[in-house]
């Protein structure tokens, strides 16, 4: 990602490792830093030893799985069993599927709409904007998931229930991204706007061909914050599907527990499936996600 | 409504070409905000409102319509029963296990990373990517993790010479075992607004620390700690918001139990209006969770502000 990245959004682990001048106190400032060093790479190692167990798991037979942690540790015998096994029983695919299309759908009317308002509140000077402000700002105060059982029943009047519908309209209206943009948008200069209008473009023209390429970095950063919480969103369609080829990862992954039994090798190849998706686009778009995750201030 | 709407005054336009452009400029507000609009009304007012509205009537799943009114009824049934204070104190439990070591390891992690130049792909790796996963797969690895017997927790256990645990089946402990499968899943949010608080901190500061002889400690103790307290009042706050919220990994690791030893709010309000059926007073339930998470958002919101205002 050679992109320069802004100022404010400059999360330090994103930006490249600057120089530091030597500081004085030699001595102690070493030693202190191979300290430094040995606790951080302690803690690292720590925290990556969940996700390699999973993984060492995953690789192991069913049955070594089941003999316990030191058996798991030592088998040299990596196998993909349980991998060809999930991937031929066509429930993940579904639920890949499911994730994909909701995620994608989602991401792309948040985007899309949620630009569109932060443009008009960012540039567009007209009666009842503040009052529009204003609702948006309170809405940012309510968890969505603090609403599941109104969305739910609302969703069944709707006859929307077990519909990929019912996954993608609750969550369009992330208001957060709304504030994003507008302030993205605040930041833009006016004269690029107000040439495009004295050569007559209105205001969807300039929304589209003047603002909208303009904020390219910003799109990025809130279609990856979008489709990652989409995508690992397990509370709404938990309760609004309940058809298992229209259920998404994090609902189908949610029966793999009880209906796997015993099966640890298969549960934990089915964890890493059902999380591939998102480490190949973490491995991918590091810097943009740790922005827009810094960025926006959301906490699971 | 009218006052509030007319107050902004476009001070910028003449007086001659103001009527026409915000005659525009009206039409195309409205236009632009309408799509979000009608989403943000349908999906997050109106269940609002629905939820408020229901809450004070016998409304069920099985029987269309509110039902009967009930007045204050579902709220007082509430705060009668033990659950939804035992769900609450749960909450809070859960708060208290997650708030210190999130807060504290993560600074600690920051603090270090921001002073090791090299390989910080790696620690981004270790600290960050659980962040990205599904809580679907977090439980998953950390109820494997967790297993009596055969799991990686009680082997290390044994390692160690300790006696070896059922985290998740203890009801004593089963909160605490939710509680490591968080702390390891979210430290890389706030391991990276710690980052970002440290990249704002002018290196001149230590730079000047540095030749007046203050140790790498004292320039932690003296510079660091007290210039990211924004940060740290934002993350509490965010954490305790969290937590408020927290179900997925409640309901994957433990469904609330064992018993309801790890019942949260959330769970008691889905079990109040999926399985008891009464959507009434699992509204009235989600009326008093929103009302707290709403207070603690609103200080969020001032001390924003008010930090804002003085930097």
């Amino acid at each position: 990602m050679a992109t320069p990245t802004t100022a404010r959004n400059g999360v330090s682990a994103a930006a490249p490792a600057a120089v530091r001048p030597p500081a004085p106190g030699k001595d102690s400032t070493r030693t202190f830093t191979i300290v430094t060093t040995v606790v951080l790479v302690v803690f690292a190692v720590i925290w990556l030893i969940p996700s390699l167990y999973a993984l060492k798991a995953s690789l192991s037979s069913n049955a070594t799985a089941a003999l316990g942690a030191g058996e798991v540790i030592a088998s040299t015998s990596p196998t993909l069993a349980s991998y060809t096994t999930l991937l031929a029983s066509g429930d993940i695919w579904n639920w890949y599927l499911s994730s994909f299309l909701t995620s994608a759908v989602t991401t792309v009317l948040t985007v899309l709409f949620a630009s569109m308002a932060g443009y008009a509140l960012s540039r567009l000077r007209f009666r009842g904007r503040n009052l529009v402000f204003l609702l948006m700002l309170l809405g940012i105060m309510v968890p969505p998931q603090v609403l599941v059982v109104p969305i739910f029943q609302m969703l069944d009047a709707a006859s929307l229930l077990n519909t990929y519908w019912a996954v993608i309209f609750p969550q369009v209206p992330a208001v957060i991204a709304v504030f994003v943009f507008k302030q993205f948008f605040d930041g833009l200069p006016k004269e690029l706007e107000e040439a495009a209008r004295i050569d007559g473009a209105g205001y969807w023209r300039i929304y589209r061909q003047v603002v909208m390429p303009l904020s390219k970095p910003v799109i990025a950063a809130m279609a990856i914050v979008t489709f990652v919480g989409v995508w690992n969103n397990l509370i709404l369609p938990l309760f609004v599907v309940s058809n298992p080829e229209l259920m998404t990862i994090p609902v189908g992954l949610a029966t793999v527990q009880g209906s796997f039994g015993q099966r640890y090798a298969d549960i934990q190849a089915s964890a890493i499936l059902g999380a591939l998706p998102l480490v190949v686009l973490f491995l991918i778009f590091q810097r943009r996600i740790i922005e827009g995750v810094a960025g926006t201030g959301l906490k699971g | 409504m009218t006052s509030i709407t007319a107050a902004p005054a476009p001070s910028a336009t003449t007086p001659q070409q103001a009527p026409r452009a915000r005659r525009t400029d009206a039409k195309a507000g409205w236009l632009f905000v309408a799509p979000f609009a009608f989403f943000y009304l349908l999906f997050l007012i109106a269940p609002t409102i629905y939820m408020i509205v229901s809450s004070f009537f016998n409304t069920s799943l099985v029987q269309g319509g509110l039902g009967s009114f009930a007045g204050f009824a579902n709220y007082a049934e509430m705060f009668g029963r033990e659950d939804f204070w035992s769900s609450m104190w749960h909450t809070l439990q859960f708060t208290i296990y997650t708030t210190p070591p999130l807060v504290v390891l993560s600074f600690v992690i920051a603090v270090l990373a921001n002073r090791v130049q090299r390989g910080q792909w790696f620690f981004r790796l270790a600290f960050f990517l659980p962040y990205v996963l599904p809580s679907a797969t977090i439980s998953l690895i950390w109820v494997y993790i967790f297993t009596p017997d055969t799991g990686l927790w009680p082997w290390l256990e044994q390692l160690v010479g300790l006696s070896p645990t059922a985290v998740l089946a203890d009801p004593s402990l089963a909160m605490v075992g939710i509680a490591i499968a968080t702390i390891w899943w979210t430290i890389g949010f706030n391991f990276v607004l710690y980052l970002a608080g440290l990249q704002d901190i002018p290196r001149e500061l230590y730079e000047a620390a540095a030749t007046d002889g203050a140790t790498p400690w004292q320039q932690i103790r003296f510079i660091t700690i007290p210039l990211l307290g924004r940060t740290t009042t934002l993350l509490v706050l965010l954490q305790i918001i969290a937590s408020l919220k927290i179900f997925d990994q409640v309901y994957l690791m433990t469904q609330g139990g064992p018993g309801i030893s790890t019942q949260v709010a959330l769970t008691l309000i889905a079990n109040v209006g999926f399985t008891d059926n009464r959507i009434g007073a699992a509204s009235a339930a989600s009326v008093l969770l929103f009302i707290v998470i709403i207070v603690i958002a609103v200080a969020r919101q001032l001390m924003e502000r008010r930090s804002e205002r003085s930097a």
